[in-house]
């Protein structure tokens, strides 16, 4: 699997996938673009025509809401035609009906596909196996990447604390199973931040996490200290099965973010969720609702970057 | 005009009577200023203040709606366009520096009806130069030239204005 495989032979995107891989600059360009798409609101017809006559399905193996309807709406707004498919799937043969659904799209003319799959590689394996002209973008794979996520993170940090270069990130929470996570670490060194720090107990870390350029806490009070930003993760409950954790309150008690809490980051920090949200779980509903919260914000940012990556991924490509 | 005497101050001069002409022959009314970038933007600024107008200049960038996405791609640095109030029902004057193959024009005029739908639009140019592709025309001009094959012009700026004429590969 080479990282290359997101370029094209001009070092533009092609395919989104990963963070890994890409370099500053390029994800500059993606939040200066989405800058761009933001202004567009004040029109009355919220369209560009960058897309026009281009076909994008969205292909969802796994159920999502915010991102799937983010995708449409950002692949609207780009004047694309838009095929929304969720695809229960089978454990079994993954490898071949996945790759028969996609011959079977690619006979339609589909010159985009974004992908959300619960195997770790799902969007990577369609790149590489998909015609020259299509580009796929990564709408989340296993417990990979979820580098749109990132981006529209990274969008939203960008938009409030304007510099990187200063900021002290904290993330919490299943930093394990989290493909946020893992992209979010990728984006934030890429960008250049001061410090990425990851809060979570020692059962919701993967080994030789510091290896990805992260320092760790696993004292929430104590990681808290002169953080800017703060990331809370979902706490996936069926974790819980896996007695990884004793119980959704013992959680709360010890990695629950609270107004109380929050005290101990930097009194300017914001509050960021890639949501779903679980109220009373991995964040008090005061601080989820509060003058903190940047939660809504992230998911507005998500059309306008969204319509960045797309666009970026869609130029200059299919020959000549 | 001969190409070796474009002065700037003497186009602006020869566009801004005709455009005043075309303001009365149209009958427009508290008309709404709209510069195309970048170039546009700085021939309308000087319009905008020699006529008046009353209405803050609109800035258009057109980089979203240009047909040639596919071939060319997208800048990053695309400026968000800013059209100073309702465009709905009023009376535009869409300014250029250049008018040469018109497609500039119907991408600044399918993004305008995208912020709602004008009474009017008259569209003023400082140079219309020969090498029309679609039928849209300018209704005022400070001059009109024609260029040698494969000749370029362009305004400079945004201080002072200047006229930059390039020869981008030898005629024929």
């Amino acid at each position: 699997m080479t990282k290359n495989l997101q370029l094209n032979s001009e070092g533009k995107l092609k395919h989104f996938l990963t963070i890994e891989g890409l370099d500053r600059q390029l994800l500059i360009d993606i939040l200066d673009l989405a800058e761009s798409f933001v202004g567009m609101s004040d029109q009355r017809i919220k369209k560009v025509p960058l897309l026009r006559g281009k076909s994008i399905v969205n292909l969802f193996f796994e159920n999502s809401t915010r991102t799937r309807t983010t995708f449409e709406l950002a692949a609207n707004r780009l004047s694309a035609d838009v095929l929304s498919m969720s695809i229960a799937t089978s454990s079994t043969s993954k490898g071949e009906s996945l790759l028969d659904t996609i011959r079977n799209l690619e006979a339609m003319y589909v010159d985009m596909f974004v992908v959300r799959h619960a195997i770790s590689g799902a969007a990577h394996f369609i790149a590489q196996h998909s015609a020259p002209h299509i580009s796929v973008i990564n709408a989340g794979d296993g417990q990979h990447a979820h580098p749109t996520q990132a981006m529209l993170d990274m969008f939203t940090i960008r938009q409030i604390k304007k510099d990187f270069s200063k900021l002290r990130v904290a993330i919490v929470g299943d930093i394990l199973h989290s493909r946020v996570a893992r992209s979010d670490i990728l984006a934030l060194n890429a960008l250049g931040v001061a410090e990425v720090r990851v809060i979570a107990p020692k059962t919701l870390l993967p080994t030789k996490v510091e290896t990805l350029g992260v320092n760790v806490s696993h004292n929430l009070v104590d990681g808290l200290q002169d953080i800017d930003v703060i990331i809370m993760l979902r706490l996936q409950k069926e974790r819980m099965s896996a007695a990884l954790l004793p119980s959704e309150s013992e959680y709360f008690k010890c990695f629950g973010l609270t107004e109380q809490r929050l005290k101990y980051a930097k009194p300017d920090a914001m509050v960021m969720h890639p949501g779903p949200i679980n109220r009373g779980v991995e964040i008090e509903s005061k601080v989820a609702d509060g003058s903190q919260s940047v939660i809504l914000n992230q998911v507005s940012n998500g059309i306008a970057v969204r319509m960045a990556i797309m666009a970026m991924a869609m130029q200059k490509q299919g020959g000549v | 005009m001969s190409i070796g005497k474009l002065e700037v101050s003497v186009l602006l001069d020869a566009l801004e009577k005709n455009l005043i002409q075309t303001i009365a022959d149209r009958k427009l009314v508290d008309p709404v200023m709209i510069g195309i970038r970048s170039g546009g933007v700085w021939v309308a600024e000087k319009l905008h203040q020699r006529l008046n107008i009353k209405q803050p200049l609109g800035l258009l960038d057109i980089s979203f709606y240009r047909d040639d996405f596919s071939q060319i791609g997208v800048n990053p640095n695309v400026k968000p366009s800013q059209l100073p109030t309702e465009i709905e029902g009023r009376h535009i004057i869409l300014v250029d520096d250049v008018f040469y193959t018109g497609r500039t024009v119907r991408a600044a005029l399918n993004e305008i009806f995208d912020y709602g739908r004008p009474e009017k639009v008259v569209l003023a140019v400082l140079i219309e130069r020969d090498g029309k592709q679609i039928p849209i025309s300018p209704d005022c001009v400070g001059t009109r030239i024609v260029l040698a094959a494969g000749q370029r012009i362009k305004l400079t700026g945004p201080e002072p204005l200047g006229i930059d004429i390039q020869t981008v590969r030898a005629p024929g």
